[in-house]
């Protein structure tokens, strides 16, 4: 095992020799990450040169601070964090971009753009993102003179002039799909060029369930933000209710209790089964293998029902609260989950063995929406979609947070990159997390649910970092001076694979477009906010 | 292929034994579904889902309604693709106002005489995002609504129960 930040030294003075300033924070608030305060001159410089040192690139959010905006942008390198802050004049709020060295800060840009009105001197692409038309070019939701309420139009007219990428050549036609999908789906435009039935090119255009989460936060308390949390994505709502409840603990200095913390794993666990499963499910159902949809949409049907038995909700949705959980579980209980794993596991013996001896099905699945090692690298992919593109990485073993500093996190990984890939990382995680579900049923430390709520300090700030069932999340907290939220970002792992099925997709066939978006599966209302 | 048909077998119809309680319900509520899509739709009721700016928990479980626990298509029920082939709308909230335009396109689509269930606190009351810059809150802020499902999310139990409160309203 290497030491923390053994990087860093190297990096630091890499920087040096490029005349990048940057300055260690003196009061590093941030723990586990390290902060440091950079020049806004050296913001594009130094997202060049972290690239160059091999960071990846995982999040950027702004806050009005008054008279300046502050910028903040995360990077990680072996589990290390390093969250670089800078501060621009808010009347002249120009920011030199750092999308020339990252694709993955693209959109995140875009909607820093939309939402605080940051003015990037030297972004490739300036189109807005997050907005279309609820609010007007000159007005920025997110600054705090911006009234939650808006001055929306009576009717807010739909975003019909966003300058598509075209193609032309003979025979070359374009496909608009959605925002309304065929499916029971979220809501999303997807615009196709095409030839005959191959694709030339996709263009993806979010933004249409952007419900104003992170203006909303402002002011909540601490409980009212984990519920908000809950809802970001509502396949997410244990994780994300976790990164937010962790962020904000830290900036109060909580100690959760041990109880409490094995608890949210075993529900976090229980999340990724069951949406691992689903995705198993809807797979199969997007190239019409209804058996394997059946058996697999029936076993996620037990797990939600025995979610409802023991933990009162099927989604598990508002179990973790600020400073722990509200659930509990008794020897029995714990026999009937540990119970359902085991019969889980005896299920995908069976099941799993079919679907890989099914010709028909793999032939749909295999060399199809192949996103390369490379790109997945280029665009920093997490959870599945990069571990199925050779990027080895999970917040669990990477940078461990209680409880699972304690076990031992096996971490698939394949290099194919194709739908088959994508598909055979989620199995695999399955059958991790049946036995991680084992083991912290088999040592469920014993003593109190939740710690007590403790007001932190004014303008405290905490960041919760943690592997969510589609990857790493990431959510910043900062406290006002009466303990009720000033600031919530959350990063879900969507912002960093969306883009991804833009490449995977191209060379491929349009009808194979449905099962390719499947087995990505970015959230909409997690990457709209 | 043999294995596949012998895991079938072995699975068996898992369509009516459902846990205790819930069996009784499930029954009951399909039984009168049953009865009154025959009535009023011919035997067959087609639902369009439209999400309108949801969490996403909503649409986890209305699709649990086409697992074979519940096999909604049993009692003459089933999602189409188009508003144009459906005779109810299953709205999804809060309404963003995003999504404000596309919503109502999508109610225009439908024929009439049309249905609308609006699901989920979101979709009954906005929920947790409520009113604001980029939200419309409740179904009704937009379109006509016939129907409301609460909860957060209605469970698939729920749902039914809703879908068959709105159908059988004078």
């Amino acid at each position: 095992m290497t030491e923390r930040f053994d990087w860093l030294p190297d990096f630091i003075a890499q920087l040096k020799k490029e005349n990048v300033l940057v300055q260690e924070d003196v009061a590093q608030t941030l723990v586990p990450a390290r902060l440091f305060v950079v020049d806004v001159e050296d913001w594009g410089a130094l997202a060049h040169q972290a690239a160059l040192a091999g960071l990846r690139w995982c999040a950027v959010w702004g806050e009005d601070r008054g008279e300046q905006l502050q910028i903040s942008a995360c990077f990680e390198r072996r589990g290390d964090y390093l969250i670089a802050r800078t501060e621009v004049n808010i009347r002249t709020p120009v920011l030199p971009s750092q999308t020339p060295y990252y694709a993955a800060a693209d959109r995140p840009g875009r909607h820093l753009q939309d939402m605080f009105g940051v003015v990037f001197g030297d972004h490739p692409d300036t189109r807005r993102w997050t907005r279309h038309n609820a609010w007007s070019d000159g007005e920025f939701p997110l600054r705090k003179g911006f009234d939650p309420a808006g001055e929306p139009p009576a009717e807010t007219p739909p975003h019909s002039d966003y300058r598509f990428m075209l193609a032309q050549g003979a025979g070359v036609y374009e496909i608009p799909v959605g925002p309304i999908h065929a499916g029971i789906i979220e809501p999303g435009h997807f615009r196709f060029q095409a030839v005959g039935e191959t694709v030339l090119n996709l263009e993806e255009r979010l933004g249409y369930v952007h419900k104003g989460i992170e203006k909303i936060a402002e002011g909540r308390d601490p409980a009212g933000l984990a519920r908000l949390a809950g809802r970001v994505s509502g396949d997410t709502t244990v994780a994300h209710a976790w990164a937010a409840c962790m962020a904000m603990e830290r900036a109060a200095g909580i100690a959760v209790p041990a109880r409490a913390l094995a608890l949210r794993a075993v529900l976090a666990e229980r999340e990724r089964i069951i949406n691992h499963v689903w995705d198993v499910a809807m797979i199969c159902n997007d190239v019409s293998y209804a058996f394997g949809f059946y058996q697999f949409s029936r076993l996620r049907e037990d797990w939600l029902r025995l979610n409802r038995t023991l933990f009162g909700h099927r989604l598990m949705m508002d179990r973790i609260i600020p400073g722990g959980v509200n659930i509990d579980i008794d020897a029995q209980q714990i026999g009937a989950l540990r119970a359902q794993g085991d019969a889980l596991s005896r299920e995908l013996d069976e099941l799993l063995p079919i679907l890989a001896d099914n010709a028909s099905l793999q032939d749909r699945l295999v060399s199809t929406g192949v996103l390369s090692v490379e790109l997945a690298a280029r665009f920093g992919c997490v959870g599945y979609v990069g571990r199925a593109s050779g990027q080895d990485f999970d917040v669990r073993r990477d940078a461990a947070y209680a409880p699972y500093d304690g076990l031992d996190i096996t971490v698939p990984v394949l290099t194919a990159g194709d739908v088959a890939a994508r598909m055979q990382v989620r199995v695999e995680e399955i059958r991790v997390s049946l036995r991680l579900q084992a083991q912290l049923l088999g040592s469920l430390p014993a003593g109190e649910l939740c710690a007590a709520w403790r007001t932190p300090a004014p303008d405290s700030e905490g960041v919760g970092i943690i592997d969510g069932w589609r990857g790493e999340i990431i959510s910043y907290v900062r406290f006002d001076s009466e303990g009720r939220i000033a600031r919530y970002f959350p990063r879900d792992p969507s912002w960093l694979i969306w883009p991804a099925l833009e490449k995977l997709i191209r060379g491929n066939i349009v009808p194979d477009f449905p099962v390719c978006n499947k087995s990505v599966n970015g959230s909409y209302s997690g990457q709209d906010l | 292929m043999l294995k596949q048909l012998h895991k079938i077998w072995k699975t068996g119809v898992i369509t009516e034994p459902l846990a205790h309680n819930e069996q009784r319900v499930l029954e009951e509520i399909g039984a009168q579904l049953k009865d009154a899509v025959g009535r009023r739709f011919r035997g067959s009721l087609a639902i369009r889902a439209v999400d309108a700016g949801s969490c996403n928990g909503c649409e986890l479980e209305i699709h649990a309604l086409n697992n074979a626990y519940y096999n909604l298509e049993r009692f003459g029920i089933h999602f189409v693709a188009s508003p144009r082939h459906a005779d109810m709308l299953l709205v999804t909230g809060p309404v963003s106002r995003h999504m404000q335009a596309a919503l109502q396109r999508a109610w225009q689509a439908t024929p009439d005489p049309k249905l609308v269930i609006a699901v989920g606190e979101c979709g009954a009351n906005g929920g947790e995002f409520g009113i604001s810059y980029a939200s419309c809150g409740a179904v009704s802020n937009v379109i006509p609504v016939d129907g409301v499902i609460r909860g957060c999310p209605p469970a698939p139990l729920d749902l039914l129960r809703g879908i068959l409160e709105a159908i059988n309203a004078p």
